[in-house]
């Protein structure tokens, strides 16, 4: 069989189900008697199994086997567990990541062995359990058999008094069925209909994984005639013999049960699992996977339609067409529509990205020694799926950050009276257009005077201009290249690169970064990114023949200046402007465009006030297009980089406008 | 494959700088366009042109002639621009003219000459022959 078609849906799954054991198993760590976790892992492992042995990719299969047999142990209190156990299966989810990703990249499970983990799985499992003897499980296994019956008694009792029956439903298939679990899953779904389905033999896994021969039994409780049932069920191709036998008296329960064997153990529990998991495989059922890159093909697209929009909008501004005008109103309305909609579908919630950390910042506080709680929130924030792409390396710089350099060691924190364990919040918020991550610690701080002296030890600035400076200025340093406060290099950070590569990827999407530090009391940073990179309102502004593009969420304000109010300060041009000093900033002779033969006599000067973070700069246009909605393209790999430039975009007419980077300009 | 010794061949895209002939292996090009409005972008080297709107994608332009050390020579109804792609950029050539796409054996196929005479000796990865005429075949990845 050709396995490669499923080899995408295998990997994506996988890792859905991965994070899915990840996140069991960190709340495992904080709730060790949570039964219902270890259920939901042992169901990760037994799925997983399944979908590997099926692929062919026999070392995850075995292992998720063995991982199998030891939380079988557990859920049936055969095993205590314990933090060993818990690494152990730590261990297990790492080596099963390692697996998939050499999967997605190759194609293949690889060379790595899980022999030592495998029989580290196996010692654990039969240290604890070797005084038990077979015998002994048996028995226990026996006793719970007579506990179901009685549960199932109960059950039946209970549904009797309210007037339902009780019936024991036996169902053959026919030999040359081609799908017997797929009838099989007819069946109940047809039974579901008319009543509770209570328990099934084999069991309902089984019997999902096409465990059972021919035939297999249902009990159901139901208020409809067994007849009804009956003829329900004959409609159903495949289906050979059908025996309905109701259930009158509790000793023909008794008697039925006897005769049942262990296979109706987990009974319970299997028809809640079961009830859950399907509540679960509906909503999967309702969503498709759809690959990136058609998306952005679709998004493409709609772009093309937004520039003709604006194009027919210029047309239609020049005639007196009434209904033309209304045809593009229409048109502009369904247009914004399918951009919001097409925008919808490429958003993900960012827990995407999010999920990662529990296990890193558990990881590298039991490494440091430290006792650190993350408390997230927000988690199902939506943020663009470029955005989702670009934001984890930054985050897990700056947590890493905090749980390095920001929280002390819980000895240190109870001699200066805080609480033994630090916090550390990521949250996660909208704000208009914009999406706000912050990262807060509650440790030692940003020590200023320290980065001060940093800065002049490194020669990054004076002793002089040390002395002066705000501490915004301070803090900004902080951002500088090649700029670490760290006193010893460990492995977690400090290696140099340090927050200004943080800095450059948000900016690079289009955000920007804050910090807000007190020292003793902790630092919080704060990004803020754009809800989507690919559609922005943009000023567009004229130099001489030129047309600029601004994204107008730089800009603060547009006015005029009068030639003769600017000055020069050590060959800088600045304005007073509402009381604060104000760098002009030239575009024309930034972008290298030609004057005009006679010499700038211009009185007043249309000045576009744009901001970055605090600072702000006017800078000088010849005109004032207007405001538009516009579509950013890349200038392709060869000129990425270019100064000044953060890309393009195409006009109604069809020509290119190239859009500005505010942020590099001053 | 008849013959008992297999002879590559490759197609190149042939075009004209005045009256030089020069070629491009087919595989490369994409597209062979008209000139048309091109958008100046600020900072960049001189013989990079702009951009230009390619049904709705924005591609780089450099000008061959430029690149080449040739002297300019106004845009007119031959100018072509050939649309290059080479790993991930993709670029367009403007160029004279170009017309013709010609089948070049290996055998047809010579060194590039070591001395170099002109600016354009280190583009050159060959020299075809076809019909007496010379052709160079360049090296795109050095002319990026």
């Amino acid at each position: 069989m050709d396995i490669s078609q499923y080899l995408d849906i295998f990997i994506d799954e996988s890792k859905e189900h991965l994070h899915n054991l990840n996140g069991s198993l960190l709340s495992l760590e904080k709730n060790p008697d949570d039964k219902e976790l270890i259920n939901e892992i042992f169901r990760v492992a037994h799925t997983l199994k399944g979908m590997s042995g099926t692929m062919g990719f026999t070392k995850i299969a075995n292992l998720t086997h063995e991982m199998e047999n030891l939380l079988d142990a557990i859920r049936n209190d055969r095993l205590a567990i314990n933090t060993d156990i818990i690494d152990l299966l730590f261990k297990c989810f790492d080596t099963l990541e390692e697996y998939i990703n050499i999967i997605a990249v190759e194609g293949e499970e690889g060379e790595q062995d899980n022999k030592e983990l495998i029989i580290k799985l196996n010692s654990v499992l039969n240290n604890n359990e070797g005084c038990k003897s077979e015998t002994s499980i048996k028995k226990e296994k026996a006793d719970r058999v007579n506990n179901l019956s009685e549960y199932a008694i109960n059950i039946v009792k209970k549904a009797q008094e309210k007037g339902l029956s009780a019936y024991t439903i036996d169902v053959t298939l026919k030999e040359d069925c081609m799908l017997k679990a797929a009838r099989a899953f007819i069946v109940f779904n047809t039974l579901e209909r008319y009543g509770e389905i209570i328990y099934s033999k084999p069991s309902v896994e089984d019997i999902e994984d096409e465990k059972f021969d021919l035939s297999f039994s249902i009990t159901i409780l139901s208020k409809i005639d067994e007849n009804i049932i009956l003829d329900e069920l004959n409609k159903i191709t495949d289906v050979e013999i059908i025996k309905i036998k109701k259930l009158d008296n509790m000793n023909s329960i008794n008697n039925d049960k006897t005769l049942e064997g262990t296979n109706n153990i987990q009974n319970k529990d299997q028809i809640k699992t079961e009830k859950k998991s399907k509540k679960k495989n509906n909503k999967v059922g309702k969503t498709v996977r759809v690959d990136i890159d058609r998306l952005d093909n679709l998004m493409n697209l709609v772009s093309e339609l937004i520039i003709i929009k604006t194009r027919m909008e210029e047309v239609g501004g020049r005639t007196e067409n009434h209904n033309m005008n209304e045809a593009i109103e229409y048109l502009e309305r369904i247009t914004t529509s399918i951009h919001d909609a097409v925008m919808k579908v490429r958003m993900v919630p960012i827990d995407r990205v999010f999920n990662r950390f529990p296990r890193m910042v558990r990881d590298l506080s039991k490494e440091l020694g430290k006792d650190i709680k993350l408390i997230m929130s927000g988690e199902e924030t939506e943020v663009d799926r470029t955005v989702i792409d670009e934001i984890g390396d930054p985050l897990i710089h700056l947590i890493r950050n905090s749980i390095d350099h920001g929280i002390e060691s819980p000895e240190e924190r109870l001699e200066i009276g805080k609480k033994e364990f630090g916090s550390l919040y990521l949250r996660a918020y909208p704000d208009g257009n914009n999406v706000v991550i912050e990262v807060e610690d509650d440790g030692r701080g940003i020590d200023l005077e320290k980065v001060k002296r940093k800065a002049v030890d490194k020669k990054i600035i004076t002793e002089e201009i040390a002395y002066n400076m705000s501490k915004e200025e301070i803090i900004s340093l902080l951002f500088r290249a090649g700029f670490s406060t760290a006193e010893k290099i460990s492995d977690i950070s400090g290696r140099g690169v340090g927050l200004d590569v943080v800095k450059n990827k948000i900016e690079s999407i289009g955000g920007n970064i804050e910090v807000e530090t007190e020292k003793g009391k902790g630092t919080k940073f704060i990004i803020r990114i754009p809800l989507t990179l690919a559609i922005i309102q943009a000023l567009l502004i004229k130099l001489k023949d030129e047309i600029y593009a601004l994204p107008l969420s730089s800009i603060k304000e547009i006015t005029t200046i009068k030639s003769q109010t600017i000055r020069k300060v050590q060959n800088h041009e600045v304005v007073l402007f509402r009381n604060k000093t104000l760098p002009i900033i030239r575009l024309d002779e930034v972008l290298g465009i030609e004057k005009f033969d006679e010499i700038d006599e211009r009185e007043e000067l249309i000045t576009v006030i744009a901001k970055k973070g605090d600072k702000e700069a006017g800078l000088i246009v010849d005109k004032l297009i207007g405001q538009q909605e516009i579509v950013i393209k890349s200038l392709g790999k060869y000129l990425s980089g270019t100064r000044y430039i953060a890309g393009a975009t195409i006009l109604g007419d069809g020509s290119i406008s190239l859009i500005l980077d505010i942020n590099s300009l001053f | 494959m008849n013959s008992i010794e297999s002879i590559n061949t490759n197609q190149y895209v042939l075009f004209k700088l005045d009256d030089e002939s020069y070629g491009i292996e087919i595989e490369y090009v994409k597209t062979i366009e008209k000139i048309t409005n091109i958008t100046r972008v600020p900072n960049t080297k001189p013989y990079v042109k702009g951009v230009i709107n390619l049904r709705g994608e924005v591609i780089p332009v450099i000008d061959l002639r430029e690149r080449f050390g040739l002297p300019i020579r106004a845009y007119d109804n031959d100018t072509r621009v050939i649309i290059v792609s080479i790993k991930d950029f993709v670029i367009g050539l403007v160029v004279d003219s170009s017309s013709e796409v010609i089948h070049l054996n290996d055998n047809e196929v010579d060194n590039p000459p070591t001395i170099g005479e002109t600016n354009t000796v280190e583009f050159v990865k060959g020299i075809g022959k076809k019909d007496g005429n010379l052709i160079m075949l360049l090296n795109l990845k050095k002319i990026l």
